[in-house]
């Protein structure tokens, strides 16, 4: 049985369709890249999987139950920016999760216990290469920085699933490339599921083990939100040709323009 | 060069801030030396002189009739109203601001009533108050409470608002329930915008203060103020104004610097 699956699901506010019978299937460890243009819906299905939207037809399923209704700590999140803490410094901030889960009431954690989580929270920091940093306060970060820190913070609680949404959007084509490195790292060890959206195709042409193109392949030139999009490619990455991919990007900044239209 | 372009140096800047208040005590220097040249005994216009003596008199010397300093009781006096009015109000604004700001389901319940409750003109309550709560102590705290907490708690629900979505959810990743969400992530970064609201809400503090004072009390600067007004003794109101103006800057600075060593986070742009 599948990890994640998704029967005939559709998104739609209203007269506005922004997915549109989408089906998919994911195994666990999967490591998957979302394409599109804008109001494809990505965001939307991300959203969708990590509880803060519910589908308006069809089924979303994790290992065969219904996704819950709200976010939870199964579900790691990082956003493009504002996925820290502003008040806490970066080893606090890593170390939230830990208290949260163990102290429902306090929040916090003291003594041995606290001693524990931090050595916890200290090797985490290694492996992300902010142990420089831990006593700094988010705002003396860069953004590369900030979103490492984010990543940190989700990636301790040993999410099943890790939902990335544009995480790297904010940040220098330089930054960016050490920023892939550091996720491929911590995915082979954690081993964890990934949904990744990028805006940034070459990114997603790469990165990763699968592709999931979200595109539309009707336009209504009269009224754009009619149709709504839906995957349109599915492929694994690194086993694919220039062609297909140039075919993709095609695609893509046609729908695009048409959204824009 | 444009105007919107030319910037002052540091030190034409400390000079330019300190002009007006030159000029208007030069303005009236010259007024009140006019006047008494005039007349002696003019109460209008006292000036230095007449006005150190005042303050002598109201806060180094013994009272004949009750044997205290007079102005040092009455600063005491009306701190502990404000201290008091501005504290409770400060404590409901958190609690309230922050249900509000957080909880749906409270918001919906009690976001109107406070809105209603912020428009009511407080002075036209003070009666009221006066009426329930007696003459004493109480109706004058009240007063400030009531004039300044559905200010603030509306503010504080803005801000806890205005916290990024993003943080709501990933709080939530991190397995918080919603006591978790208010006491670590939504409280501590309301607190310092705690005490911002409380800075601003100062200046009608005061203003109800002395309002209250005014209409029934038996020692505090508003009192005094309004009592020595019927012997025309303008040189103690104006030392009075200027002390109450004082204490009011002292306090703002005060919080303005435990804001900043409290939250170091909060106005090195961490927010």
């Amino acid at each position: 049985m599948s990890f994640i699956t998704v029967n005939n699901l559709w998104k739609e506010y209203g007269d506005q369709v922004v997915l549109e019978n989408l089906n998919l299937s994911v195994k666990q460890g999967e490591f998957c890249t979302l394409v599109g243009a804008s109001g494809c819906g990505k965001s939307t299905f991300l959203k969708m999987l990590l509880g803060q939207e519910t589908q308006t037809r069809g089924e979303l399923l994790l290992d065969g139950a219904a996704f819950p209704a709200e976010p939870d700590r199964n579900r790691g999140i990082v956003f493009q920016r504002y996925s820290v803490f502003p008040h806490l410094t970066v080893r606090q901030n890593v170390l939230m999760g830990l208290e949260l889960e163990q102290k429902p009431l306090l929040g916090r954690l003291f003594g041995s216990a606290r001693k524990e989580a931090l050595a916890r929270v200290d090797a985490m920091l290694e492996s992300v290469g902010l142990s420089p940093s831990a006593n700094k306060w988010p705002h003396e970060l860069s953004g590369g920085m900030q979103q490492r820190l984010a990543i940190a913070q989700s990636l301790i609680m040993r999410p099943r699933v890790l939902l990335l949404d544009e995480p790297f959007g904010a940040l220098d084509p330089g930054i960016r490339s050490d920023m892939h490195n550091l996720l491929l790292k911590l995915w082979q060890e954690t081993g964890t599921t990934i949904f990744m959206v990028t805006h940034d195709l070459k990114e997603g042409f790469y990165l990763g083990t699968r592709l999931l193109v979200f595109d539309k392949t009707r336009h209504d030139p009269h009224s754009p939100s009619a149709y709504g999009a839906t995957i349109t490619y599915d492929l694994p990455i690194g086993k694919t040709d220039r062609a297909v991919l140039e075919d993709i990007d095609h695609s893509v900044a046609r729908t695009a323009r048409y959204q824009a239209a | 060069m444009r105007l919107i372009n030319r910037h002052p140096g540091r030190f034409s800047a400390i000079l330019l801030g300190l002009l007006p208040f030159l000029l208007i005590m030069l303005i009236y220097s010259l007024a009140s030396q006019q006047r008494l040249a005039d007349n002696p005994n003019d109460k209008l216009l006292p000036g230095l002189e007449q006005m150190t003596a005042a303050v002598d008199r109201m806060a180094f010397q013994e009272d004949r009739r009750s044997g205290n300093y007079l102005m040092w009781e009455d600063t005491a006096a009306s701190l502990k109203r404000l201290g008091m009015g501005v504290g409770i109000a400060a404590s409901l604004a958190l609690v309230v601001g922050l249900l509000n700001g957080i909880l749906p389901l409270v918001r919906a319940n009690f976001a109107p009533l406070v809105s209603a409750l912020s428009m009511v003109p407080p002075l036209a309550i003070l009666p009221i108050l006066f009426i329930v709560f007696g003459l004493g102590e109480l109706s004058k705290v009240m007063l400030i409470v009531i004039g300044t907490a559905p200010v603030m708690m509306r503010d504080v629900a803005q801000r806890v608002r205005e916290l990024p979505g993003e943080q709501l959810i990933k709080i939530q990743t991190l397995g918080a329930n919603s006591w978790q969400v208010i006491t670590r992530m939504a409280l501590p970064q309301t607190l310092p915008r705690l005490i911002d609201s409380v800075r601003l809400s100062l200046g009608p503090a005061w203003l109800f203060l002395i309002a209250a004072e005014a209409i029934a009390s038996t020692e505090g600067l508003g009192y005094r103020i309004f009592l020595v007004r019927r012997y025309l003794a303008m040189d103690v109101i104006l030392p009075y104004v200027i002390w109450i103006t004082i204490l009011a800057i002292v306090i703002d600075q005060l919080l303005r610097l435990a804001n900043r060593k409290l939250f170091p986070w909060y106005n090195a742009g961490g927010h």
